[in-house]
């Protein structure tokens, strides 16, 4: 176990300011109701999203525990509270996308939801079957974003989407990847193929994505959908050995989930993070980072130096 | 899978630690008292071995062969499956292990069972005793409920340890009942590994266990066919 971080009473005393200032200024879903949420347009269609998404990757799969999915609702129940819109999971999930479904049952179809989606399959020849399959887990008439899950059969999978999107069957098309991997694919993709969205891993530490992929994708108008941004909690966990940053107040951040997630979302060709939970408690904080003032670019650096020293 | 070499086992873990004791849990629940009943045929097992009878070692296997077949349905197929796609094809190896242990252990050419005689059949007596009575209490013992214990015959890691210190109490080699155990044992293992629970190493041991025992026995009886003059086989 590491040791305990020394907290002196400076330090202690700027933290004590930091959250207090922070809570003042409001990054909190009880402020949501005051403060205009922050959005980012979707390049192809300037369609407004919240920067904070919900991830379903292993936190969803829950299987048919009904307390454990109720527990996912509730946490769905926050996430549109604080405003949030975009949700997305993957067949590959397990049961993810049933949980969805049983979450958007019974909070009565949120209207603000914005359902992305993934087709997952070495061959593309029952690409269509398996997006009806998961339209009827989620329970909704139709997918705003179906993406092709890690460019498995991406050649095989993209021409459906895309005539699923010029047959109104879904609104936007994406492709992922996760943790660095295949980035010349990407790459090659978004200069030759008309997707809405691209899907990367991108934090704090991890920045390979800001070389080349996020640059392309403010030249081609491309959304930036963000996924893994607490390192599937190693980040967090390894933040919250030490105390909050004097600065956070700044940035209005009040926890280090927020000074995360706004570390991505400030990046201008970021579209969306979203970052997954079971917690009430944390989707909330989560999305306070959809309020208040983002970092320029001199405390992105700031943060970059103070993250890797931790 | 391109670039496979940037996976890490944690890439294919689709659920969290919570949620894979909790199946456990609300199996237990479900299923209440056939655990009882699987830990009287682990007990009949026992008593079966050291009675040494015409029927023994047909009984023992097709209790064993009923265990597997159950764990593959009750189990894989209705409930671990809906947290894990690859359940489903992990539920056709468990009745695979099960018509094996029919076929091989019980119909073709019984099995006969010795306790003792030999480190290895003590070996393989230890295995299935620890299987039956203490494998189920490590959960309890490093912080999970009594709800989420695994019990020999309706779970598949006292089953498929269990299953290995059976086919080391044989008279003859059994690899082939032998591999799916094995198989089970790193799957589980890596699975305990990656969730990091602290009895991980246990499915791993047991089957580092069980090959060099079986391993020994292979040798041990080569060289008492020679010593005999019987070709081996």
């Amino acid at each position: 176990m590491p040791p305990s971080p020394r907290v002196g009473r400076r330090s202690l005393i700027r933290g004590l300011v930091a959250a207090g200032a922070a809570t003042l200024l409001g990054p909190t879903p009880a402020a949501a109701q005051q403060r205009p949420i922050l959005t980012r347009p979707i390049p192809s269609s300037g369609e407004a999203l919240p920067v904070v998404g919900l991830g379903s990757w292993i936190t969803f799969n829950v299987g048919n525990d009904k307390a454990a999915r109720d527990s996912c609702a509730e946490v769905m129940r926050h996430f549109f509270n604080g405003g949030g819109r975009l949700i997305d999971s993957s067949p590959m999930y397990a049961s993810s996308q049933e949980v969805i479904g049983y979450g958007l049952d019974k909070l009565g179809k949120p209207a603000a939801l914005f359902s992305a989606d993934k087709v997952w399959l070495p061959y593309g020849s029952r690409g269509r079957y398996q997006i009806e399959q998961s339209r009827r887990h989620w329970n909704v008439p139709r997918f705003d974003l179906m993406q092709v899950h890690n460019l498995l059969a991406w050649e095989d999978h993209l021409p459906t989407l895309f005539a699923m999107k010029s047959a109104g069957q879904l609104r936007y098309v994406g492709i992922t990847t996760s943790e660095g991997r295949r980035h010349h694919e990407i790459e090659q993709i978004m200069r030759s193929q008309p997707i809405d969205f691209v899907q990367v891993t991108y934090n704090v530490l991890d920045r390979q994505v800001e070389e080349r992929i996020l640059p392309l994708a403010r030249d081609r108008g491309i959304g930036v959908i963000v996924n893994r941004p607490f390192r599937e909690g190693a980040l967090i966990k390894k933040a919250l050995r030490h105390p909050l940053p004097n600065w956070a107040a700044d940035i209005d951040c009040a926890n280090w989930a927020q000074i995360i997630l706004k570390f991505i979302v400030s990046h201008p060709a970021v579209t969306c993070a979203i970052p997954a939970t079971t917690s009430v408690a944390h989707v909330r904080e989560n999305m306070g980072a959809a309020y208040g003032r983002l970092p320029d670019e001199a405390m992105r650096r700031r943060m970059i130096v103070h993250v890797e020293a931790l | 899978m391109s670039e496979w070499w940037t996976y890490s086992l944690s890439d294919f873990l689709l659920f969290s630690p919570r949620t894979y004791y909790r199946l456990f849990e609300l199996y237990n629940a479900d299923i209440w008292p056939i655990q009882i009943l699987t830990v009287m045929l682990g007990g009949a097992i026992l008593a079966l071995i050291r009675w040494n009878g015409v029927w023994q070692g047909r009984a023992v296997a097709a209790i064993l062969a009923m265990c597997w077949i159950w764990i593959a349905w009750a189990f894989h197929a209705e409930r671990y499956a809906t947290i894990n796609w690859a359940a489903t094809y992990i539920a056709m190896l468990f009745v695979a292990e099960g018509l094996a242990l029919l076929v091989v252990g019980a119909i073709r050419s019984p099995l006969r069972l010795r306790p003792g005689g030999s480190v290895v059949n003590r070996g393989g007596l230890c295995l299935f005793v620890f299987a039956l009575l203490l494998q189920p209490a490590i959960g309890p013992l490093v912080g999970r409920t009594w709800m989420q214990a695994e019990i020999f015959g309706v779970a598949p890691d006292p089953t498929a340890v269990a299953t290995l210190g059976v086919a080391l109490m044989a008279d003859r080699v059994v690899r082939n009942i032998m591999v799916v155990p094995l198989v089970w044992c790193v799957v589980s293992g890596a699975t305990l590994w990656t969730m990091e629970a602290p009895d991980a190493f246990v499915m791993p041991v047991a089957a580092l266990l069980g090959i060099g025992l079986l391993i020994w026995k292979a040798w041990t009886l080569r060289r008492s066919r020679r010593a005999a003059g019987i070709a081996p086989v």
